[in-house]
């Protein structure tokens, strides 16, 4: 049997798998060895199956098997009232697990603070935009002269600068304080609370 | 102990991933991912080969493993697994194209007379791309643009055959097509690869990489 070009480029694939006959399989290894072009064809057809077949091309985005793995989960667990109380009970054992690790911190009572020598606030209105900086320990009324670290200040709402720990600025927060700091006042903390 | 199952370190693979699915029907849930993680990539793979959109394919992944693991009862245990897994998650991919009217997007190529010859374009000497050039993301990402450039028809057919290995008989089942369409696809779209990876045209690439890491592979 003799095969031309366009036989050999119409079987490579088959060829490449096993699936033609040994007839037609030793005429297309004869014709490859006096064609060039068609070993061009043969070995270029090779090569790339041999790639893409790589364990190494089925790439996934960074996650994709924890993500799939938690879809999995949570769509997977039976949703009775068995699981919410379950649910319940851990979220309940955290609390209590977390509250003991404050205690041994010797902190009063969540939220903890960033300072300890800090004092939490008490009625400060949630809603109202203060400032924090990312390294400090208190939040601030946008414009107190005692920020220190200007350069990283982030604008929040008091409730959120709580909940991360800090606490109210002795100076221009000094009418939310627990407990009254200090026996004077100056201008600035006068000024300020009006804001 | 869930723990302790590794169907595919098994020496009798296919009988621990029936027992794992006799469990998970008897109400062992957590017992699903492990069942499907061997094939995670592959069926990303098969996802992305219709959607060319990781976050698409992501999607359509976890949506179609959902649907399997809610339809696990429907398995019958004669057939493949990951072929039901891989068929589940090409008509997930398949009906989310539709609804994105996608297709209008597709390339040209896509009816460039399937039944006829594919006459090859570049006939210079192959230069062998060595299977280490994967370790380079470079390359990796240059056979996926060629590979997401073919038609869609093509790219199902090349990613299932392989790329996940499956066999003719598998792919035209996965695909719902005859088995001599899924021949003259997969040739057209590795001759087409050939094609756009060849040194004399797109494979330019290739050299240039191979050179800058100071190497020369041919």
């Amino acid at each position: 049997m003799v095969v031309n070009c366009e036989e050999v480029w119409r079987e490579v694939s088959n060829y490449l798998d096993g699936e033609v006959e040994p007839g037609l399989r030793t005429a297309i290894e004869e014709h490859v060895r006096g064609c060039k072009r068609c070993a061009a064809v043969l070995e270029g057809t090779r090569n790339v199956i041999h790639l893409y077949g790589d364990e190494r091309m089925l790439e996934v985005p960074l996650g994709f098997g924890r993500r799939l793995e938690r879809r999995l989960s949570e769509e997977s667990a039976p949703r009775t009232r068995r699981s919410f109380l379950g649910w319940l009970v851990a979220a309940a054992a955290a609390a209590l697990v977390a509250g003991a690790i404050e205690l041994t911190r010797s902190q009063p009572g969540p939220p903890a603070l960033r300072s300890e020598h800090a004092q939490p606030a008490v009625g400060i209105p949630p809603g109202m935009m203060v400032v924090v900086a990312e390294e400090g320990r208190t939040f601030h009324v946008p414009g107190c002269k005692f920020i220190h670290d200007k350069a990283n200040l982030r604008t929040i709402a008091a409730s959120e600068a709580i909940r991360e720990g800090y606490a109210p600025c002795i100076r221009c927060l000094k009418k939310y304080l627990m407990t009254t700091v200090g026996s004077k006042t100056d201008g600035a903390d006068e000024k300020f609370e009006s804001v | 102990m869930p723990a302790e199952l590794s169907p595919l370190e098994n020496p009798a693979p296919q009988l621990q991933e029936q027992l794992l699915i006799q469990r998970i029907r008897d109400g062992e849930h957590e017992l699903f991912y492990e069942l499907i993680r061997p094939y995670e990539r592959r069926l990303f793979a098969a996802a992305y080969a219709i959607l060319r959109n990781d976050a698409d394919a992501e999607d359509a992944t976890q949506e179609a493993v959902l649907k399997a693991f809610k339809h696990i009862r429907q398995f019958r245990a004669e057939a493949k697994f990951s072929t039901w897994l891989t068929q589940i998650t090409i008509n997930e991919a398949r009906m989310r194209k539709r609804k994105e009217h996608a297709s209008l997007m597709e390339p040209i190529v896509k009816d460039e007379g399937e039944g006829g010859t594919y006459t090859p374009r570049d006939f210079a000497d192959w230069r062998e791309i060595p299977s280490e050039a994967l370790e380079r993301k470079e390359v990796r990402e240059k056979l996926a643009e060629a590979l997401a450039s073919l038609g869609q028809i093509y790219r199902e057919v090349f990613v299932l055959r392989d790329m996940q290995q499956l066999s003719i008989d598998e792919t035209a089942k996965v695909l719902g097509i005859s088995t001599a369409s899924v021949k003259t696809r997969l040739l057209r779209a590795r001759l087409m690869l050939r094609d756009l990876l060849a040194p004399g045209l797109g494979g330019g690439w290739s050299k240039q990489l191979f050179f800058e890491k100071g190497t020369k592979p041919w």
